[in-house]
Order: C-alpha cells, then structure tokens, then sequence
C-alpha cells in the first residue's frame, strides 16, 4: 500500500552513500561552530549518526561511530576515546534496535532516542568523572533534550532525497 | 558451517557478529583513553586531525566572527568616547609610573649587579586573541589565534591588563589551547602580598579559585591579593592572579577553607598576552649521597626496586 504519508512504511528509494557521509561532515561542521559552553547547543553528531545507525544499519555502524568520534574528540579538546568510547556503544544499540524504532510513529522514536543520547552523556559524563573532572552541572543533559526534539524534522530532511521518484508522474500520489 | 567444504553464500556473509565487534571498538576507544591520559603518546594523532580538520573550524568560525564584528560596528558613538575618557584618564594616572619604569629598571639592574644577584628576566610577549571557548564541558579551556607557528609553546603563561590568565596546554599549528586557572587539574604557585606567605592555588569550578593546604590558623584575610611567587621557574614572579573572597576557619577540619576570585577577565574574551619563556633555573646542587651510589653500581639499584 503506497500512500503519501511520512511513516516510516512508505517506500523509499535506496540511499545513496554519499549523501549519508555528506551529512555526516556537515554534522561535524555544526558542532565545530565555537558556541563555547553554551548549554542546550544539540549534539549533531550523536543525533545524525543515530539516525544512519537506525535507518541503514548495514552501512553506518560502529566503525564510522569509532572514526567521527575520534575526530570530535580533538575538536571539541577533550580527551581522547571518550566521544569514540560513546558513540560505539551509541552506534550498537542503535543498530539493535533499528527495526523495533523504526515501527513506531515519529514522535514516539524521539521518545526512544531521548533514552539513547542520554546514555551517551551519561557514558562521557562516567568516563570524564572516573578520572577527576569537575562536574558540568545538570544543564549538561540538556543537549540530549533539544537533539530529541530535532528529531521530528531532521527525519524529514534527510530522507527528502529518498522521497523523490524516478520519473515525475502528476498522476502518482507521490 | 561445520559441515566440511561448506561455506555460508557470500550474502550472508556480514564479517564478525556485532557483539564481537563491539567489544573489538570499545577495547580500541578505552586504549586510546589509556594512552592519552596516562602516557600522553596520543599527540600525533591529535595534530594530524587538527590540521585536516582545520580549514573546516575555520569555515564554522566565520559565523560567530562575523556577528563580533557587526556588533562591534554598531557599538554606539557614546559608548566609544565613554572608553576613549576612560582610558585616557588610566593612562594619565598611570603616567607618572610608566615615565620612571625605564630609570626604576636600569636602577634594579645596577643594585642587583651589586648584590650579585642574578637578573630579573625581562618579560616578552606575544599578542593574541582568545577566539572561543572549548566545547568540552568537563574542563575550562579557550583557544587563542596564535600556535606552533608564532613559536608558541606549551608551558607558556598567559595573561591579560589584569593579571594571569591561564596556561598553554596544548599547540596546533595556527590554533593553541589555553588552560584557565579556574581549571580543576590547574595550580599556580602564588604567594601573599601583606606577608610574603607561599602556597599553590588550584581552580575550584565555577569561576572560582581555592587555597588548599593552608592550617586553620594561617594568616589569610579576605581582600588579600595573591600574586605568583615564580617558585616553579614557569611563572614570572609577581604577577597578580586572585583576591580572597572568604575564609572559612573550621577547626573540625586541619586546613582552611580559602576561597579566592580571579583578578584578571578568567571568563571574559578579549585580547591576551602569551609570555615568553622564563629561562630555566640552574641546575639543583648535586646530591652528596647521589656520588655515593653511582659508584655502588648495581647493589644500590636493587635495594631501590626492592
């Protein structure tokens, strides 16, 4: 049943790999921009590549989690491994978890990342603490927040390609 | 798969199960955590991705420049000769001090030459700009515009109009990193004013700074200034860097509780002077024991591991 609605069931065309390192890279751009400690800022990475990790699990998985964390690790001067350390774990639960989210409406998947970004923060937050960090403050989970409510239309701007159809037919409902 | 000469067809084929990959990943991510924290052997990689990722931070930073400069374009009339007044005035009353440095110094100079003292370094220092601060909630760092490049390196006191600053921690080739004093891993070795009493401050979060290890009774009063002693031969001696704020005296307790504010704009951007280096102290006197043990040789080094 092909209808013009946006859940997760309608039928899509295949991604193409470029689009999702493009929008990897421009994730990575947004966290570079210096908003220094503001809190709240979104976690852009973290909620891209849980998307990747949900919606093609076979071609995002770990290992580009273990490589963009590396690069986040010297950006943002912290140490290095502990963006790396959470993003794998991040990248593996979201891989598990991908057919089981991707049934439910839109706003319930944000729901169900909420619990997975936070996790993120909670495994930096132990790995900064473990070795003698100052604790940021409650408004550090913040971030997990705002990124969850993003989740709405960053679904709907990345799979904007995929929602284009071969050849236009104004006779189509999509 | 047991079956001899079987093989699963190549689609099916997806490499290691997803558990054995995880914990190949997170043995990889907790050996670099390992590595960098503990040995420090990390540097390279660390450079490597700078500079490919340099251009990027530098595109990202382009944003928040441009909004710094139009605000500072729309900075009224009013306000601008307000600081042009203000300045002025400084200037002035600091006038008749900066006209006598020069004889002040060349006076040190000679009565140190005839106290045989060894001679004050000369401060140097290299302008820079704090660009923006470190995205790393866990710790207080900025960076600044100059790096390896402008002979910045780590080690180097940073300061502004006010007084200390931060530490260099870190240099890339354009960019450098900066430690504030208000950091929890940062201590600067400061002394008293009114008293000449010696201690190390150490960052206590949230913009402030702490005294630790002081006893219950030591002379410390709130409003004193602590300025660097230049005990460690990193900081120049004299440089201002807090004030006490409070002094909690429990006697439940061994040390004081010694709160302090920074004097300089710790928190604030703006333009910063990185310091030259302070030439290094001369060498310890030789250990009259250490003689002794080279020649023991081998017996000595085994009772040390022992």
């Amino acid at each position: 049943m092909i209808q013009p609605t946006h859940y997760s069931n309608r039928i899509l065309r295949p991604v193409r790999d470029w689009f999702v390192w493009l929008t990897l890279l421009l994730a990575m751009f947004l966290s570079m921009i210096p908003v220094g400690q503001l809190p709240g800022y979104p976690e852009w990475v973290a909620l891209t590549l849980t998307f990747w990790c949900i919606r093609e699990p076979f071609k995002v998985g770990m290992g580009a989690a273990l490589l963009i964390g590396i690069v986040l690790d010297v950006n943002s001067a912290s140490v290095m491994g502990q963006h790396s350390l959470a993003y794998v774990l991040l990248a593996f639960t979201a891989n598990g978890l991908s057919r089981r989210i991707l049934q439910f409406p839109l706003p319930q998947q944000a729901l169900q990342i909420l619990p997975l970004l936070l996790g993120t923060q909670l495994i930096m937050l132990a790995t900064r603490m473990s070795v003698g960090s100052e604790f940021p403050g409650l408004t550090y989970f913040l971030e997990s927040f705002t990124s969850a409510l993003l989740w709405y239309p960053l679904t709907y701007l990345l799979l904007l390609p995929q929602y284009q159809p071969h050849e236009k037919d104004e006779n189509r409902p999509i | 798969m047991s079956v001899v000469g079987q093989q699963p067809p190549p689609f099916f084929n997806r490499g290691p199960a997803p558990l054995a990959r995880l914990a190949f990943f997170i043995a990889l991510s907790l050996l670099m955590l390992v590595l960098d924290l503990r040995f420090h052997t990390l540097e390279w990689t660390r450079q490597a991705v700078a500079l490919v990722t340099y251009p990027l931070r530098r595109i990202a930073y382009a944003p928040v420049e441009g909004i710094q400069h139009g605000s500072g374009y729309f900075t009224t009339l009013v306000t601008l000769k307000d600081e042009n007044d203000r300045l002025r005035q400084r200037q002035l009353s600091t006038a008749n001090q900066l006209l006598r440095q020069e004889h002040l110094e060349l006076e040190n100079q000679r009565l140190r030459a005839l106290l045989d003292m060894k001679l004050r370094q000369p401060a140097t220092g290299q302008m820079a700009e704090i660009l923006y601060a470190a995205r790393d909630r866990f710790a207080h760092r900025v960076i600044i515009d100059k790096g390896n490049q402008q002979a910045i390196s780590p080690g180097q006191v940073v300061v502004d109009e006010q007084g200390v600053i931060g530490q260099v921690t870190r240099t890339f080739p354009l960019l450098a990193e900066v430690t504030l004093i208000t950091d929890k891993d940062q201590a600067v070795p400061v002394q008293i004013v009114r008293n000449g009493l010696r201690s190390v401050l150490f960052g206590a979060g949230a913009g402030n700074l702490e005294l630790r290890f002081l006893a219950a009774n030591a002379d410390v009063q709130a409003g004193d200034i602590l300025v660097t002693s230049g005990l460690d031969g990193i900081y120049l001696a004299g440089l201002p860097v807090a004030k006490v704020t409070r002094v909690d005296r429990d006697t439940a307790y061994a040390f004081a509780r010694i709160l302090c504010e920074p004097i300089a704009g710790v928190e604030r951007h703006g333009q910063v002077l990185v310091l030259g280096r302070h030439e290094a102290l001369p060498p310890a006197p030789p250990d009259p024991e250490s003689s002794n043990r080279l020649d023991k040789g081998r017996r000595g080094k085994k009772k040390e591991t022992q």
